[in-house]
Formats: structure tokens, C-alpha cells, sequence
């Protein structure tokens, strides 16, 4: 029985000719990766279980972005717990304050992935480095530590989910519309235990920014991971970054697939999700009722790359934000932030009245940097939109992509681009 | 092995940024992280809940976030096991690796209300409502996830 994309990087790594869905394997890892929040409760482990080596220094990444530059004295013992770690083990990817960015975009760009590795990492959007045609998923603080200590991770082979892409993208239309269109179709438990494969001539219109977004948010539909076939696209992005050595993992042609879906990608529009689960998607142009907001927030591991800024800044550039609205743009990296200002976009946002701030993760999760009070209301081009999420219970929040959140900014209402 | 307890029912989709927001995750102590457990949506929870008793919710429990935060939260609040249709794959393997009890059971979730007195059997994947009189059949752990919950977690399996 032929093997998707999926199980034929787990089966390399179990040393397997082949894996079926179902299967329990060890296998090796090339990536492990923990965060602020974290780490922490990994490294707690670590010790207590008493190992007194890592796997591989070069083989671990510990990124400081979720409460950082810290946002309270617990924040900064946690960072500090991470950075004394990080030190006596030698780990050469730690990357803290200064040179940081937002993990799953800051781990691509430096080259820290390839196509057919595999990575695990403490943080559920870890799904995001599938773009590149590697299996990565989401684990917790327990699975990082082992990780950390042998190298090694169980899992349970999954089978997938098929999407065959056709067609291109329309102007103003991008991989969060794409992302929030499949998800409000299957549903967050849509893709529960299950790959999503993206295939198809379709992918030729979706650059490497659309992918690593749209692969980003494959846990908000439950999928273990979402991965892309390597094109030319991918290869272009890798030969920038990597001087390894890499596989490049197509699916057999017998694979077997639980669901198939077909998208036409120029049939998609630009789409929000609503309040309180990213299911509730809609396309925007279909929203007769009028909705205020308070704040913006572009930015985060979903839609802080340059392509984004890029776009949010068109939307922004000679205009200003409504009264009565705070719009909040992060780039996910330094290097981002950095081309922000080069470009002149760091000058379009602040002109336009907006914040204009260094990489964290902070107002994604409600942690720092744009909190929302009671019965406050807010576009995001983040990635969830649960209850409390980005503040009090009774604040709202609608994803978007960075072109709509800019319009709605602009709008003080959600709106999107004709 | 087996539980015994009070049932604090919740709906499907219960998300790990409600069983413990975001706003606590500036610490790792057990305690800390229990006394904020479900706050968001159900604020008695943590006055109400007696060691031993056990959460029943519907589809895709622990959804979101893979901070292992939140089955730490709930086994430190007292909670002995938690019933789903289905759990969030991270969630599922977070509770696991931390020695959380869970079991699988559409049924069991969706018949069982708040209130009512459980026992579950983990080697038999048997669930009884005692206060109903019904019992339901979970899928019991593979061999393999037994190992690791009699090793008394992922880590400690590893070392032995």
C-alpha cells in the first residue's frame, strides 16, 4: 500500500522501509524546539528526571518570544531559567532578546528546516514548518524534554487529508483566506489525528509566505501536521538558508487518503473567522451587519513574514487609522522588522497611526502588548480566536488576514479590499 | 487501576487557553497553574472540585495551545480522570506523558450530566454511572501507553 508525504518522512526516521496509519514508531529527530512557556515546565523535567546531556546542541532551538522583552519579574525568571539551560548545555540555537523573532517564523528564515527533516516543538504551531515539506508538529513540554535528551519522539502514524490545489489566488485574496476557508469547511475537529496534504498545480500561485501561513494553522482544524510537496518554489526558499543535504518527499500515487478535497483557489475570498472558534469562517463580502472594533493586530507566527507587512502597508500607505481604533503591527523577526524599516513600512505604519513593535508573540495569547478589556473587540491576523484569548472573557476576536485587518483599521469596522 | 468521583460536565471544543489562560503561563507550579483551572468558563470550578472526581466534556477536549500547562492544572486541581468524545491529539498525548488518566467515549460524554458519581476501570476501559446504573465501554490504552502510565510517565518509561 502506497505511503503519503507524511509517513514516508516518519518511516525514514523510524528506519522503516514503510509505516501504516495506525502504526506506533519511534523515530529520530532532526529538530526539537521549546519557547518561554514552554521550556520551562520541560526543563523542570529534564532535570528531574535526572539527564545530564542533550542529543545533539545543534539539534535543539529555545526561542525567547511569547512574554518577552519580559512583561513581569515571573516572565523574566522563566526566560532566565531557558538562558541558564541553554548555557550549560551549550545550545547553539538560543535565541533571546536582540535577535529574536517568533519561533515558526524566525526557525525557516535562519534555516533551521529543511524538506523531509522532522521536528517536534513545545508549541501547538509548530505544524507551520510543513511549508517546507518537512513533518512537524505541535508536542508538549514532556515529549520536548525526551526530545531533548534522546534524540527520539513516539508517534502514532497518521493518515491524511488530501487538498488538491487549482487555480490562483485573486488580488487581496491570501494563504490566511485559504487557511480560514478550509478550516471553516472541515471544522476545528476537521483534520483530528489526520495529515493535511497540499497538492496540486495550485501551489505554482502560493509563495512561501502563504504556505508557512497556511500550514501554520492546520492545528486549528486538530491535523497533527499540514505539509506541502516540494516545488521550485520551496527549493528556491531552502537554497538561501540550507547547506545540507535534504529529501524531497512526494506521495506515492497508490496512497491512501481518508478525504479528498479539490480548491479552486481563484473561487476564495477574503474570509473571517468570528467569534469564538476559527470554524465560524465568512467571507467578508457577505457581512451585511456592521462591526466595530477596537484594535488591530498584525503580526504573529501566522502573518508577521514580510509578505505581510508588505501587504498591510499598501492598504495603510497615505491613509490613517479611524479615531478610536489602536492598531498593533509586529513583524515576526528581526529580520523582518529590520526590511520593515529599509522598505519604509515601519514609516507607513507609524504615519498611519499605528503601534509599530518588536518581535513577541505577546498580544496573540493575551499575554502582553494589547490586551483587550471587557466588551472590547478586535481584528487579528493571529491565529485563534477562543474565549479570553486575547484578554477578558468578554472580548472578541475575528481573524483576518493582514489586508482585510489593515482595511478594518482604516474602516474602524471589519471591511475587506475590492 | 481505577477512579471514582463527582462529574463537572463541559460542552464540546473546550480549548487549553480556558482550562488555563494565558495570563498564568508566567509560572510552571502545579498549585498556582490548579488554583486557575477552568476559571474562564466555569469560575466555581476550582471551590468545587474533591479530589477523585472526574471531567466529562464532549468532542475535541483540550484543543488549541500544546501547553502541557493544562493537563498539570487539571490533575493538580484533584481531577482522576477526564472523559471526551474525542481529545485534541497534543492534549491526548500531554496527559499521557504527565500521567493524566483520560479515556475516549462518545457515548459515556454525552449521556453522563454534572452531578452524577462515576467509577471508570483503566485496565477493562470500562465506565459505570453509578448514579444512572449505565456502563459504557471505552477502548482501553495499547500496551505501549500502558508502559508509560505504569512507568508513571514518559520521562521515568525512558530512564528505566
Amino acid at each position: 500500500m502506497g505511503m503519503t508525504m507524511s509517513q514516508k518522512i516518519l518511516a525514514k526516521h523510524a528506519g522503516l522501509d514503510s509505516v501504516r496509519e495506525g502504526q506506533l514508531i519511534r523515530a529520530k529527530l532532526d529538530m526539537v524546539l521549546g519557547n518561554d512557556i514552554t521550556s520551562p515546565v520541560a526543563i523542570n523535567e529534564f532535570n528531574k528526571a535526572g539527564f545530564d546531556g542533550v542529543f545533539d546542541r545543534e539539534k535543539i532551538s529555545l526561542v525567547m518570544d511569547h512574554f518577552t522583552p519580559n512583561k513581569d519579574i515571573k516572565a523574566a525568571t522563566q526566560c532566565k531559567q531557558c538562558r541558564d539551560f541553554a548555557g550549560k548545555y551549550d545550545i547553539k540555537n538560543y535565541y533571546d532578546v536582540g535577535d529574536m523573532g517568533i519561533e515558526h517564523a524566525l526557525l525557516p528564515e535562519k534555516g533551521l528546516i529543511a524538506p523531509g527533516e522532522l521536528c517536534i516543538g513545545a508549541d501547538s504551531h509548530t505544524c507551520t514548518y510543513g511549508a517546507l515539506g518537512a513533518f512537524s508538529t505541535g508536542v508538549g513540554s514532556t515529549d520536548m524534554a525526551a526530545g531533548m535528551a534522546t534524540g527520539e519522539a513516539w508517534f502514532k502514524v497518521p493518515s491524511a487529508i488530501r487538498f488538491v490545489l487549482t487555480g490562483k489566488l485573486n488580488k487581496y485574496v491570501t494563504g490566511k483566506d485559504v487557511i480560514l476557508h478550509i478550516i471553516g469547511m472541515i471544522g476545528v475537529d476537521g483534520a483530528l489525528y489526520r495529515s493535511m496534504e497540499f497538492t496540486g498545480e495550485g501551489l505554482a500561485s502560493l509563495s512561501m509566505d502563504d504556505r508557512l501561513c497556511i500550514a501554520n494553522m492546520a492545528i486549528e482544524a486538530g491535523a497533527k501536521n499540514g505539509i506541502f510537496e516540494v516545488d521550485d518554489i520551496t527549493e528556491e526558499y531552502v537554497k538561501e538558508r540550507v547547506n545540507r543535504p535534504y529529501d524531497k518527499f512526494a506521495p506515492d500515487p497508490d496512497a491512501v487518503y481518508a478525504e479528498t478535497y479539490e480548491i479552486d483557489l481563484s473561487s476564495v475570498k477574503q474570509t473571517v473567522s468570528f467569534p469564538h472558534l476559527p470554524e465560524n469562517a465568512r467571507v467578508v463580502e457577505d457581512i451585511t451587519e456592521e462591526i466595530k472594533i477596537d484594535q488591530a493586530v498584525i503580526g504573529s507566527c501566522t502573518n508577521g513574514r514580510i509578505s505581510d507587512m508588505r501587504a498591510a502597508a499598501e492598504i495603510l500607505n497615505g491613509k490613517h487609522i479611524a479615531k478610536g481604533v489602536r492598531c498593533i503591527v509586529i513583524p515576526a523577526t528581526q529580520k523582518v522588522y529590520m526590511q520593515c524599516i529599509k522598505e519604509g513600512l515601519a514609516e507607513i505604519f507609524i504615519n498611519a497611526g499605528c503601534v509599530f513593535s518588536t518581535p513577541t508573540c505577546g498580544p496573540c495569547l493575551g499575554g502582553h502588548m494589547g490586551i483587550l478589556a471587557a466588551g472590547e473587540r478586535a481584528v487579528s491576523t493571529t491565529n485563534r480566536n477562543f474565549v479570553g484569548r486575547m484578554g477578558h472573557t468578554d472580548s472578541e476576536v475575528y481573524l483576518a488576514s493582514p489586508i482585510v485587518a489593515a482595511a478594518s483599521a482604516i474602516a474602524g469596522k471589519i471591511t475587506g479590499i475590492k | 487501576m481505577k477512579a471514582q468521583g463527582i462529574v463537572h460536565k463541559y460542552k464540546d471544543n473546550v480549548d487549553t487557553d480556558v482550562i488555563i489562560p494565558a495570563r498564568y503561563l508566567n509560572t510552571s507550579d502545579h498549585k498556582e497553574l490548579a488554583s486557575h483551572c477552568m476559571e474562564d468558563i466555569d469560575k466555581e470550578f476550582v471551590s468545587r472540585v474533591k479530589p477523585g472526581d472526574i471531567m466529562v466534556a464532549g468532542m475535541n477536549f483540550g484543543c488549541g495551545s500544546s501547553r502541557e500547562h493544562a493537563p498539570i492544572a487539571i490533575k493538580a486541581s484533584g481531577i482522576s480522570c477526564v472523559i471526551a468524545g474525542t481529545f485534541a491529539r497534543i492534549f491526548y498525548r500531554n496527559a499521557i506523558n504527565i500521567g493524566l488518566a483520560i479515556l475516549e467515549c462518545e457515548e459515556a460524554a454525552k449521556d453522563i450530566d454534572a452531578g452524577d458519581e462515576v467509577s471508570v476501570d483503566f485496565d477493562t476501559g470500562v465506565i459505570t454511572d453509578i448514579t444512572k446504573g449505565h456502563t459504557y465501554q471505552a477502548e482501553p490504552f495499547p500496551d505501549f501507553i500502558k508502559e508509560i502510565i505504569s512507568a508513571g510517565g514518559l520521562l521515568k518509561s525512558l530512564k528505566k
